[in-house]
């Protein structure tokens, strides 16, 4: 019974052993891993109130006011924890099998010592795992000073401080210099995991600690904890200096992935969750109900904004984290123009000057809703696309005059055919693209798609109603106006087509706010 | 050719080419030295040019004068031709020959011109390339881009073009005016297709321009505003009426140090908080013109009075409210001398307020303003002693006792306008003409004037002006006294004056040599007796007898022999006037350019006689019996120079449209008329009661 008992907690001592090796590979630690402090404390309650319990407490209890860390891999975490809790069913067993030894035989010294050493033996390797477990959450606490405090604090306090002082004003005290001293700590985990004796010390000095400040007086040092992390985010929220946010990193795959929804009844994608809930209604009445209508909550209310960063995943590149220089990109969407613009084939060409390319739809939008007509000119022979910068270039130099573009009206007549002639195969390239990228999108139309996803059709729509339709061809067939109100005329022309550049405007505009 | 400098520039009616070409000299010969002399000698051809120049100088604007001048022998014909300086053709195609005549022409007033195309001012740019200031092309149409910039690029003198009402106008057309590298005065009123691109060609081209006239300029907006206050620093005058301006412009018209005039009637954009949004002020405004602006108030208007220290004239017609409040604003402009409330609502403590407020006024028009009361009246002018015209129209709460006070402190009024104050008795008017004797001007149209308020005003000798129209209890006993002490009566007006007949107009006529218009229309028992006495009137030009049944040919005729100087003429329903009175008319009138011919017994010959008066422009033909369409057809036909033409609305479908077509591309606008043909004559009476009604509604 006792060798069995023993070899099995040296033989899970061993993966356990292993575990924090795992967890310090820094490979994983720019991903993060997300654990939900749910799983901590339901944990928690199968515990006994047991006197050696409380050693882990302070720290337990460390690790749910750690709630701001996301992203630590929640499914180690919790095997972590679990071996942790057969680990202490183990020792309670043992220490119960000597309570019942105790009324029994009382001279049996020997085995009670042989006993004694198991069970120290057994704590030491559950402290280790702990703090190993605890370890996990490094690397993120190096990257948020926010969520530091918590976590810092309560093991310096537990290893740091006087066991006999009174840990509620102690932690204040420690905590503040050792704020940023992340890799030292590291060390000290380390040098835990190395050496075993030490770590017995240690041990006994937690449990000293653990029954110096009790349960009840923790609370409000969490609270406080808290508080004074909150005060650091505002402070130091608006410059974020390097290390103050946390960075992903999204995978090339990702970023050009054209859904990021998808049912999981029919497995349909979807570019929003809101479509992807509107989609679901379709899949029974259950998805029907506000609740599931709702949008959904951004996870607990107490958890903190975190300032997140993103960042690209093409090596070299600026805005990858590996850069000297790095700068972040603040969204998704971001993320995605960017590495698109960037890092990605032009195959958009605007097909009225046939020379500028985009690689992002919404840009070609943007340039062709100027591109060729909007050409506000000056005498020296520079363009404008706008009137007022014309005209605050004709005000800033001497004798440049606005200058009327005489052959307007007959360049519009051409440039319809133009259009027709040459830009089809463009057109239809562009459209092939856009096909590749959303399946769905035709039925799906753009009014809810983003900005990338506009059809092609639409494109040659709006050519036509300009070729076509537009009061300048009037002008210039009728009357043989040749510079009379082109551009107002123009504007007016705009608007009875507004329903398809409407759109993609809408989207730039959406595209250039976010 | 050095010595006429100073001379006011003259502007007549160039009638020579009218007639015909042989009677006038050559005008081959231009100098008197190559007269051969074995000529019939004459004294006159001794005299030298400078002599004929100082002579022409001292000849007054009468343009028969200048040509019987120029008639006197060949050295004064050219001397006369060398000596003008203003020329306002009657039609287009007869600018060549007059270019060729008078090579010193500086302006150039093409109004009469409906049609001025490419060609003519091609013609212009060539034959007047060093001398031509200054261009009215005001009336005129169908000219393009290409002959502005012909123009603009060949006369480097032009300092002053008149585009108004080109609605043509493109921005081709700004541009080439912008080549005028001299220009400083422009007018592009109501060129609504003018954009802000034409005025930035203009702005930056003319960069010595002083005055600019954008009313009604639809197309222009703050750029081209903002444009033109960088470029044109020594802006004067700007007229932005009517436009889309927002405060933006009237930011960028703030750096303007020249700035004396500035008119924002009607921009919608204006509104208080633009005013106040203008930190840096006018400094050298003196004249404003907020009229019409419904969303300026007093808060608006303190801001930019505050911002302009210097005004001296305020425009503010059609302002909602005149309360005590605007004197905020007013308060710090004690140089204010004219005010303008045009139509606005005006309370007794507003006119208090402004009364204290400005003490130095010399011109105040309170015209269909309401609430304008005895109190405020005397308050005002009793501050405003100084007061020098003063228009009161159609204040209806005014009595005797404000026009008692009102008289007895502006005793230099010399102009007083006060049309349909219907409270005001005869006592009350007898006090202006006994108080203020340096009247000049005067409109008491429908008051209730009798003879002895006619006999005071007759005390003003410097009368120039007398409206007395539906004033009933006038007679000729009034005028007596009128045209016995008014020497200088130039306007008369008895419309509806039916106690007047043809002894008042006798002694009008003898008494006042000067009068240029009468109107006598309605004054039913006028005969051809008043005509013959106005005949002696030689300097009259516009006559209205409208509505005299018993005036006849033979009066009408005496007028035409008489008056040669008559222009407008009105003889809408005289039943008795026929074609024997047109004979006349069309063989002395020549300066006839408007008339009414309708209800007259009139019929297709003297309707042909009458269109060979060349000036004729405007005809109203309406119910003449004796018409019929082929001899209108005719008479439209022979008659060139029209513009306007009022014609029944039958004629329409009987006048073949070809015809039509070619007068109207001649430059003539039809204006079809339905009225039914009525026959009766409303007796003044009737008319007066149905005045009233409409008033009281």
């Amino acid at each position: 019974m006792d060798h069995k008992l023993k070899g099995t907690s040296e033989a899970s001592s061993k993966p356990s052993s292993l575990m924090p090796g795992n967890h310090f590979n820094p490979a994983n630690l720019a991903y993060g891993f997300a654990q939900s402090p749910k799983t901590q404390s339901q944990a928690l309650p199968s515990y006994h109130p047991d006197n050696k319990m409380k050693i882990t407490n302070p720290l337990e209890s460390s690790q749910t006011v750690s709630t701001p860390i996301l992203d630590w891999d929640p499914r180690g975490m919790l095997s972590n924890l679990s071996f942790l809790e057969q680990k202490i069913h183990q020792v309670q067993d043992i220490v119960r099998q000597i309570i019942s030894q105790e009324g029994q035989f009382s001279n049996r010294a020997g085995e009670l010592a042989a006993q004694q050493q198991l069970v120290t033996a057994d704590l030491t390797c559950i402290i280790i795992q702990l703090i190993s477990t605890a370890g996990t959450l490094l690397p993120s606490i190096k990257n948020s000073l926010l969520s530091t405090n918590p976590m810092l604090g309560a093991p310096t306090a537990a290893f740091g401080s006087n066991p006999n002082l009174n840990t509620n004003q102690q932690r204040n005290e420690v905590v503040t210099p050792e704020m940023n001293k992340g890799s030292e700590y590291e060390e000290l985990i380390k040098s835990l995991s190395a050496s075993g004796e030490d770590s017995d010390e240690l041990m006994l000095k937690c449990l000293d600690a653990g029954r110096a400040g009790g349960a009840d007086e923790r609370i409000p040092i969490d609270d406080h904890d808290l508080k004074e992390s909150d005060d650091g985010g505002a402070a130091d929220g608006e410059n974020l200096p390097p290390g103050s946010y946390e960075v992903l990193q999204l995978e090339k795959e990702e970023i050009l992935a054209p859904h990021t929804h998808f049912c999981s009844i029919c497995g349909k994608g979807f570019k929003r969750d809101a479509n992807l809930r509107m989609h679901m209604r379709g899949h029974g009445d259950e998805y029907k109900t506000p609740a599931a209508l709702a949008k959904p909550a951004r996870g607990p209310a107490s958890e903190p904004a975190l300032v997140r960063r993103y960042s690209c995943p093409f090596a070299g590149c600026k805005r990858n984290k590996e850069h000297k220089k790095f700068q972040p990109l603040k969204t998704i969407l971001c993320v995605k123009n960017h590495y698109k613009r960037s890092h990605c084939d032009k195959s958009y060409i605007c097909s009225r000057c046939n020379t500028k390319k985009f690689s992002v739809i919404a840009d070609l939008k943007t340039h062709e809703k100027h591109c060729g007509r909007d050409k506000w000119l000056c005498s020296c022979g520079t363009t404008f696309s706008r009137k007022d910068k014309l005209f605050g270039h004709v005000a800033l130099f001497q004798g440049h005059t606005p200058a009327l573009p005489v052959d307007l009206p007959i360049d519009d007549v051409k440039t319809p055919n133009n259009n027709n002639s040459n830009n089809t195969p463009e057109l239809s390239r562009g459209g092939e693209a856009v096909n590749g990228l959303g399946g769905n999108m035709s039925s799906y139309g753009f009014p809810s798609s983003t900005s990338d996803d506009i059809n092609s059709i639409d494109i040659k729509g709006v050519d036509d109603s300009r070729g076509y339709f537009s009061p300048m061809n009037f002008d210039s067939c009728n009357f043989g106006v040749l510079d009379d109100f082109p551009r107002p005329a123009f504007d007016v022309a705009e608007n009875p087509f507004s329903f398809l550049p409407s759109g993609s405007c809408s989207f730039t505009q959406r595209n250039g706010e976010s | 050719m050095g010595e006429i400098g100073g001379a006011p520039f003259e502007t007549l009616v160039l009638d020579l080419f009218s007639k015909r070409r042989d009677r006038l000299p050559c005008p081959s010969l231009r100098s008197p030295k190559r007269i051969r002399v074995e000529e019939e000698p004459s004294p006159f051809e001794t005299l030298a040019e400078e002599i004929l120049f100082l002579i022409l100088d001292r000849l007054d604007a009468n343009p028969l004068d200048r040509k019987a001048f120029s008639l006197v022998s060949r050295s004064f014909h050219a001397a006369e031709s060398r000596h003008r300086r203003a020329l306002r053709p009657l039609r287009a195609e007869l600018l060549p020959a007059a270019l060729a005549r008078y090579p010193a022409v500086s302006r150039l007033d093409l109004s009469l011109c409906r049609r001025v195309g490419d060609a003519a001012l091609g013609c212009v740019a060539a034959a007047l390339r060093s001398t031509l200031r200054s261009i009215d092309l005001s009336r005129s149409r169908s000219f393009s881009p290409a002959g502005l910039e012909s123009l603009a690029v060949s006369c480097a003198a032009l300092v002053e073009i008149d585009l108004s009402n080109a609605t043509g106008l493109t921005d081709a057309a700004a541009a080439a005016i912008g080549k005028a590298r001299n220009l400083e005065r422009l007018w592009l009123a109501r060129c609504m297709r003018v954009t802000d691109m034409g005025i930035g060609c203009i702005a930056v081209g003319c960069p010595k321009l002083r005055l600019l006239c954008l009313k009604w300029c639809l197309g222009v907006t703050d750029l081209g505003v903002g444009l033109v206050a960088v470029k044109c620093r020594m802006l004067q005058s700007l007229d932005l009426s009517y436009t889309a301006i927002t405060k933006k412009s009237l930011a960028a018209l703030s750096q303007l140090h020249d700035l004396e005039d500035l008119a924002v009637v009607g921009c919608p954009s204006m509104s208080d908080e633009a005013l106040s949004s203008l930190k840096q002020g006018f400094k050298s405004l003196e004249v404003l013109d907020v009229s019409s602006c419904d969303r300026v108030s007093h808060v608006g208007l303190s801001s930019i009075l505050n911002s302009a220290p210097g005004l001296r004239q305020l425009r503010l017609a059609y302002h909602s409210f005149v309360t005590p409040s605007i004197s905020s604003g007013l308060q710090r402009l004690s140089t204010l001398q004219s005010i303008n409330l045009d139509c606005s609502h005006v309370t007794t403590n507003g006119l208090k307020s402004i009364g204290s407020c400005c003490t130095s006024l010399k011109e105040l028009s309170l015209s269909k303003c309401s609430g304008v009361t005895d109190e405020g009246l005397s308050f005002i002018t009793s501050k405003n002693k100084g007061l020098v015209k003063l228009d009161i129209t159609c204040c209806r709460e005014i009595t005797d006792v404000g026009i008692a006070t009102m008289t007895s402190s502006c005793t230099s009024l010399t102009s007083l306008r006060m049309e349909s104050c219907s409270l005001v008795t005869s006592l009350g008017l007898r006090l202006i003409g006994q108080r203020c004797h340096l009247l000049e001007e005067v409109d008491l149209t429908d008051n209730d004037l009798d003879d002895e308020g006619l006999k005071s005003i007759s005390g003003c000798h410097k009368l120039s002006s007398l409206k007395a129209g539906i004033c009933l209890k006038i007679s000729d006993e009034g005028l007596v006294h009128i045209g016995n002490s008014c020497p200088e009566l130039q306007e008369l007006d008895l419309y509806r004056s039916v106690g007047v007949t043809d002894k008042g107009v006798t002694e009008i006529a003898r008494g006042c040599p000067l009068l240029q218009m009468i109107n006598l229309a309605y004054c039913t028992e006028m005969t051809d007796e008043s005509l013959r006495a106005l005949s002696k009137c030689s300097s009259l030009k516009t006559l209205e007898i409208r509505g005299c049944p018993r005036i006849s040919s033979a009066g009408l005729s005496a007028i035409a022999v008489g008056c040669r100087q008559i222009a407008k003429l009105d003889i809408k329903k005289c039943h008795d006037i026929d074609d024997a009175g047109m004979l006349p008319l069309a063989r002395f009138s020549q300066n006839l350019r408007q008339i009414n011919l309708s209800f007259c017994s009139v019929t297709d010959v003297g309707l042909l006689a009458l269109v060979s008066v060349s000036c004729l422009q405007n005809m109203t033909i309406l119910h003449l019996k004796g018409v019929t369409p082929n001899g209108l057809a005719a008479a439209l036909l022979a008659c060139g120079g029209l513009t306007k033409v009022k014609l029944h609305s039958s004629f329409k479908s009987l006048i073949s449209k070809p015809l039509l077509q070619h007068i109207e591309a001649r430059g003539c606008s039809f204006q079809w008329i339905s009225k039914p043909f009525q026959v009766q004559l409303e007796t003044n009476e009737v008319w007066k009661q149905q005045l009233q009604d409409v008033v009281v509604r």
